[in-house]
């Protein structure tokens, strides 16, 4: 067993790591403040080929592996999770289910403008009707000549008040259930669709969540992704990858809540010593550090999966469960060690705990992640 | 005609990290991060943004250390150069700054063919911003060291640069091919690119040994060195100086004096 990183995964560290620092955690508190999407942030990840780094270059992809990409998203979050999110979804769950179930001339079409990071990504499947029930689906798209007429909406669709383009599931055929879920892509300027309320948040205030609407909304025959009727399908496939990058999320995270509560412990003095010259504090450091540390190697080996072609669905979702309610423990006790500046917006440790959350909700639930782990125990 | 730029780097224990025995006086390099000297990096950005503007033109780093420094070419070759070289040798170790130079300097001459030659001004482990002035003197080539800010010609053949001084700068024309020694104000170094890490080839980053560049073996290396470090040390943190206050020019004289007198210094 070997646990090195390759030579590239730590180039791919050392690099985002220098961007997360001197670019995403200086404006990390006001765009949070501000519930603003940092647009210039994205700029400068394309510019630096952040956006597509699990694609090969002929679609202007950095020709880089899944953990290298796990890596990046985990270095942006330490520093804020909003950032992450974006890049995570953007990559995951458009960029990824068009390169994997596309035909050719969808890949040409849409994956150099998505890789290289100068259009971005979105993944349309919840509605409020139908969050972990995706049968539930009540989008619906009708066949009418050579086009496909969609009606419907989404709701809390990441990155959808600025993404240009959307993997969006729709019910082709009610009666099959989930078989009668496809697939489809859709551009921001097709006419019908628009993007409804956005949403106010907990956490990730800089992250775009909204609704999607599509009234009559026209698209070619040729936006179809995959089979008719292999929606659930694409989605499920898709979320599967894409919870590697949530795991990426809360671990990065929980790594920076533990890094600026160490820096608070040694420089925080209560009856004349230093807070983690207490052994309380102390041993809850140990906690969250060993935590983070069971949670890390989760998420590698889930990209390690990934990338060597292991089935993944369950090391994906260990992974997610996991780093997720390790990153709620990590912040929830490290607001405990900073006391009443735990609490206050002064600290980042504050927004870290608010961010934390959703980690355990979106691209399933924890509870999803226990059900898709225990029936696949259960039913061998 | 395409521009050939040579670039001069060294790889560098993170002086924010690293701390000095204060026992033995040497540097404590265990599980201390290693970079690519900062003025270094100035360096290499110049030549990319020649780069970026004529893109036909080829970018060699060359370094001087051992076998790990190739890690600092993969650095640069993700920034953008399109070729690295180091130079790797228990005969060329312990060099002081004559006898790098004199290395740095046969490894120029075996690639022969080049425009301009950027260089840091200082590596912040030594910092006695001596190898690059002494590679040009080698190598007769005319240099401008503290380079704050460059201008190539359209026909490539000079260039023109301010040179930082205390109290200002001087502007200084001058031919290529030739050495300039670069400061941080001269640009803001660009991060590495994740597709050009994972496009570098194996071949570009070129490992040579000092039989390569056919340099003078008594010319080079630890016992061929006319310096060496006698002591290193960290120095005692000066006090916080005193600001004198007074309403006027004349309060502010008495006050001043004052000081002094009650310090016996006057």
């Amino acid at each position: 067993m070997d646990f090195q990183l390759t030579k590239e995964q730590e180039f791919v560290r050392k690099m985002v790591s220098k961007f997360a620092e001197n670019e995403v955690d200086p404006i990390a508190a006001d765009i949070d403040k501000e519930h603003r999407f940092p647009e210039e942030t994205v700029e400068k990840m394309a510019k630096y080929h952040i956006m597509g780094i699990p694609f090969p270059t002929e679609y202007e992809g950095a020709g880089g592996d899944c953990l290298s990409y796990a890596i990046a998203v985990e270095e942006i979050a330490k520093k804020c999770l909003s950032t992450s999110t974006i890049l995570s979804a953007h990559t995951s769950l458009c960029t990824w289910p068009i390169y994997n179930f596309g035909t050719d001339e969808q890949k040409a079409k849409y994956l150099p403008d998505l890789c290289s990071g100068r259009k971005l990504g979105a993944f349309g499947l919840t509605e409020s009707g139908a969050g972990t029930d995706a049968a539930g689906q009540q989008t619906k798209a009708v066949k009418d000549g050579d086009e496909w007429v969609i009606n419907g909406s989404k709701c809390f669709i990441t990155n959808g008040g600025y993404a240009d383009i959307f993997v969006v599931m729709a019910m082709t055929d009610k009666s099959k259930g989930n078989r009668g879920i496809s697939a489809f892509i859709v551009e921001k300027t097709d006419k019908g669709f628009s993007v409804g309320k956005t949403e106010d948040k907990m956490g990730i205030h800089a992250s775009s969540t909204t609704e999607l609407l599509f009234e009559n909304m026209r698209i070619p025959a040729d936006r179809l992704l995959g089979e008719e009727g292999k929606g659930f399908k694409v989605a499920m496939n898709t979320l599967d990858g894409g919870r590697v990058g949530i795991a990426s999320q809360a671990l990065g995270l929980a790594e920076g809540a533990l890094e600026t509560t160490i820096t608070y412990m040694n420089q925080r003095k209560q009856f004349g010593k230093k807070l983690s010259q207490f052994q309380y504090p102390a041993f809850i450091i140990a906690d969250m550090a060993t935590r983070i540390e069971a949670a890390r190697y989760l998420v590698y080996y889930a990209a390690w999966c990934e990338d060597s072609g292991v089935p993944h669905m369950i090391p994906a979702a260990m992974a997610k469960l996991y780093a997720a309610e390790t990153a709620m423990f990590v912040t929830t006790k490290a607001v405990q060690l900073h006391g009443g500046y735990g609490y206050i917006a002064d600290y980042p440790i504050e927004r870290m705990m608010r961010d934390a959350k959703i980690t355990e909700i979106y691209e399933g639930t924890s509870e999803v992640q226990r059900l898709v782990i225990s029936s696949n125990i259960l039913n061998k | 005609m395409a521009l050939k730029i040579v670039v001069c780097a060294k790889q560098v224990p993170d002086t924010n990290v690293i701390k000095i025995n204060p026992k033995t006086g040497t540097l404590i390099r265990e599980g201390v991060p290693s970079i690519l000297n900062n003025d270094d990096a100035n360096a290499l950005e110049e030549a990319l943004k020649l780069k970026d503007k004529y893109p036909d033109t080829f970018i060699t780093v060359i370094s001087m250390g051992p076998p790990q420094a190739k890690d600092l070419l993969i650095e640069c070759l993700a920034m953008g150069a399109d070729e690295g070289i180091l130079l790797s040798d228990r005969a060329v170790g312990g060099s002081d700054t004559w006898a790098t130079s004199n290395a740095l300097a046969a490894v120029i001459r075996k690639i022969g063919d080049f425009d301009i030659i950027f260089g840091g001004r200082q590596a912040i482990d030594g910092d006695t911003a001596q190898v690059g002035p002494q590679i040009a003197e080698k190598l007769n080539l005319p240099q401008v060291t503290y380079v704050q800010k460059f201008e190539l010609s359209d026909d490539m053949k000079t260039v023109t640069v301010e040179r930082n001084m205390e109290d200002g700068y001087e502007v200084i024309k001058l031919q290529t091919p030739c050495m300039l020694t670069c400061i941080k104000e001269l640009n803001e170094p660009r991060y590495m690119s994740i597709d050009k890490l994972f496009g570098i080839k194996p071949e570009a980053i070129k490992v040579w040994s000092a039989a390569d560049v056919e340099v003078d073996l008594n010319t080079v290396g630890l016992e061929a060195s006319p310096t060496n470090v006698f002591r290193s040390f960290t120095p005692a943190p000066k006090g916080k100086g005193i600001t004198v206050a007074g309403d006027s020019p004349k309060e502010l004289a008495d006050n001043l004096l004052i000081g002094l007198k009650g310090k016996h210094v006057i």
